[in-house]
């Protein structure tokens, strides 16, 4: 080859030659890396906030219902009469007054993971499957308060509410106006115990770490009652917390937990089913439930030995709310119920047997002793137990030693999980 | 048409694993990499500190599953191995009915048979309540709220799933094969060693996957029959998911998962040899 041939070599020969080529195989597989990023950056999920509806929405929207006959009632264990009293319970009058088939199921065994199942039917804009249910608040309820996907009240169509509802229970905080939601019924969270196992009264939430009691105490494995009843207990007031609590909270439990003194974080269900089996000797406890474990023993033919305390240190104190999940099926048939509910004498039949705070105070007490001169023996017992009863009817008092749960903003709950979260999940 | 045909016959198979796997695969991977919130959405932003995040959380649950899973398949296996081997030699004309047995338990939820141990198990039940009561078993004994009961829990509820492999393999062995060795003047363990057990190989390789992977991930036992310190990763996931709302710490759980499993399973197959497999399979 002459020096005059190797110059005229075509440059983009050279250039081929000398360079990197794009391969086809290169080509596709950048197109593949390109396409794949645009992939994956276009499955960001999008939030679950839905746009607020016009003010004149509710009005609108329950001038349209029509009763439907049927009631999809998503409620938490041991949480309505299950004892007819002259025949009948509660949700059998209910249906005998309105003609409205109640679907009672107990389904709700801790407000996060329940919300965490019907969150995405919320979200999609479809129906949940469920007309009415009960959500605490201190986070829940605000949750779905703030997202818009629960149907607004109309007031004016809940007489009873309006006529008997106590003070307390009106225009709460978390729901300016009772504009979504009505109370269920109020309780406190504090501990339950087998004075029988546990060989002494508990007194103080410390009982709860007592190594005598190794393998037999119960905490709720959840995010919200754990961490404020422990922080309550350790005499830090949850409302006013900072991050630095919260991590000498989680310390504490995480000490509970490693010596083998915690058996088990437990839900709802496990909490009533371990006490009542006696595998728990000591537990926090929702105040009601140990009325009804009791009432189950005695039916059993045990003797009724389950405690209730506050605990000297404090307690939670908590509003659980009947509110409609937007798109139910049958709405008026559930704004039916909620007001149902508020009658005196069901109000009274109610919480003489669920032994929970009720939203209809002087009403419902006044009516059980305007029943207790005729009632049946067995009836005037209960019904003079209920009209004492400081878990029913509490004093000032009683209320001054509770709180109430810190309620957190989204960027909070994120350092909240983060310190709790990997307690539980141990 | 000839030429098609196989194509078309894969095309359903295809369409369902592309819809029912790569997508959601694609998914979880994605939003393993963004940041947010439920309420306000989440972006994708590339942020791997998700992985590092779950990882230095709960790492613990994760050693923990796969030990559990270790464990559980090795329990399994010398129970059903012996089981599956007694059908296949000597269960003669009732060899169906014995198979039926295993499989009986399958006619009943999952959810439901764990609820029945913890039912057996509780502290003074029928059966500790008993062993107590004779003084057999201290007051303070439980078994509940441990990691036997999950251990034991699991163990149950996926024997069947070592037991079947194990049986087709087994059956499908000549029992001449067995006479011969005999004849050979191989004694009965040598026999079993040397010509049984290989033949095996290809159930031992099934019922190990089909019990492991599972257990690894499974989350009902541990809810169920556990207690402090016996979580495993696949509870984490659960509660990321469905309670916290934390899609990307739990994808990011999940894909390490994955990972992990895949990971596992090729060395166990490379350690094992498939081409083995394949060939004592093919006969």
């Amino acid at each position: 080859m002459s020096q005059d041939e190797r110059r005229i070599v075509d440059p983009a020969l050279l250039r081929g030659l000398t360079m990197p080529r794009i391969t086809r195989r290169a080509a596709l597989r950048g197109a593949g890396v390109a396409g794949m990023s645009a992939l994956l950056a276009a499955c960001g999920v999008k939030g679950t906030t839905k746009s607020a509806p016009p003010p004149d929405q509710a009005k609108l929207f329950w001038d349209k219902q029509v009763k439907a006959g049927v009631l999809n009632f998503a409620n938490w264990p041991a949480y309505i009469d299950t004892d007819p009293v002259n025949g009948k319970t509660s949700l059998q009058r209910f249906t005998d007054a309105t003609g409205i088939k109640v679907n009672y199921k107990e389904v709700i065994q801790d407000n996060d993971s329940f919300l965490g199942k019907i969150t995405p039917s919320l979200r999609a804009g479809q129906d949940t499957g469920w007309d009415l249910m009960v959500i605490t608040n201190g986070g829940s309820i605000e949750k779905l308060i703030r997202q818009n996907f629960l149907q607004q009240l109309d007031l004016s169509r809940l007489p009873n509410f309006n006529k008997y509802a106590s003070a307390q229970f009106k225009n709460p905080s978390y729901d300016p106006g009772n504009k979504h939601t009505v109370a269920w019924q109020a309780g406190i969270t504090g501990i339950g115990y087998n004075p029988k196992l546990t060989g002494r009264e508990i007194t103080t939430f410390e009982d709860l770490f007592d190594p005598k009691f190794k393998g037999r105490v119960g905490m709720f494995g959840d995010n919200v009652d754990l961490p404020n009843f422990t922080m309550v207990g350790m005499g830090i007031k949850p409302e006013t917390s900072t991050v630095e609590d919260w991590r000498r909270a989680a310390d504490k439990l995480k000490q509970q937990r490693d010596s083998g003194i915690l058996r088990k974080y437990i839900d709802n269900a496990q909490e009533i089913q371990g006490l009542e089996s006696g595998d728990l000797w000591a537990s926090m406890a929702y105040s009601g439930d140990i009325f009804q474990i009791n009432a189950e023993l005695e039916k059993a033919g045990k003797a009724g030995e389950i405690k209730f305390v506050i605990p000297k240190e404090g307690a939670m104190l908590w509003t659980d709310n009947m509110c409609i999940p937007l798109k139910a099926k049958h709405p008026l048939d559930a704004l039916t119920y909620m007001d149902y509910v508020y009658q005196p004498s069901i109000a009274a039949q109610l919480a003489a047997f669920i032994e929970y705070i009720t939203p209809v105070q002087e009403a419902a007490k006044l009516e059980m002793q305007r029943q207790i001169p005729t009632a049946s023996r067995d009836q005037k017992d209960t019904l003079e137990a209920a009209v004492k009863d400081p878990l029913i009817f509490p004093t000032e008092a009683d209320l001054a030693r509770t709180h109430r749960y810190r309620v957190l903003t989204l960027a909070e709950e994120k350092v909240w999980n983060s310190i709790f979260e990997p307690i539980v999940q141990s | 048409m000839r030429r098609t045909a196989p194509y078309l016959l894969a095309l359903p198979g295809v369409l369902w694993l592309a819809v029912f796997f790569v997508v959601p695969i694609a998914m979880t991977l994605s939003v393993s990499l963004q940041t947010g919130n439920v309420e306000q959405g989440f972006q994708f932003t590339w942020h791997f500190a998700n992985y590092s995040d779950a990882m230095s959380r709960y790492h613990a649950q994760f050693v923990r599953s796969i030990v559990y899973g270790v464990i559980v398949t090795g329990v399994t296996f010398l129970l059903a191995y012996p089981m599956a081997y007694w059908i296949a030699f000597h269960g003669g004309r009732r060899k169906s009915v014995y198979l039926f047995l295993i499989l009986l338990p399958f006619f009943v939820s999952f959810v439901i048979r764990t609820v029945a141990w913890q039912f057996i198990l509780s502290d003074n039940g029928i059966l500790l309540g008993l062993l107590k009561k004779l003084h057999l078993l201290g007051q303070g004994f439980h078994v509940l709220a441990t990691s036997y009961a999950v251990i034991g829990g699991l163990t149950y509820n996926y024997l069947p799933f070592m037991v079947l492999p194990l049986f087709v393999s087994l059956e499908r062995i000549d029992p001449t094969l067995v006479e011969a060795a005999n004849d050979l003047y191989a004694s009965r363990v040598r026999a079993f060693l040397r010509v049984v057990f290989p033949l095996s190989i290809p159930g031992v390789f099934a019922g190990v996957l089909l019990t492991f992977v599972p257990v690894v991930a499974d989350y009902v036992s541990a809810s169920i029959l556990g207690g402090t310190n016996t979580t495993m990763i696949g509870n984490v996931i659960q509660t990321l998911y469905l309670t916290n709302n934390d899609y990307p710490l739990a994808s990011a759980l999940s894909f390490v998962l994955m990972a992990v499993l895949i990971a596992g399973v090729l060395l166990y197959a490379r350690v094992l040899g498939t081409a083995r497999v394949y060939e004592v399979a093919s006969g």
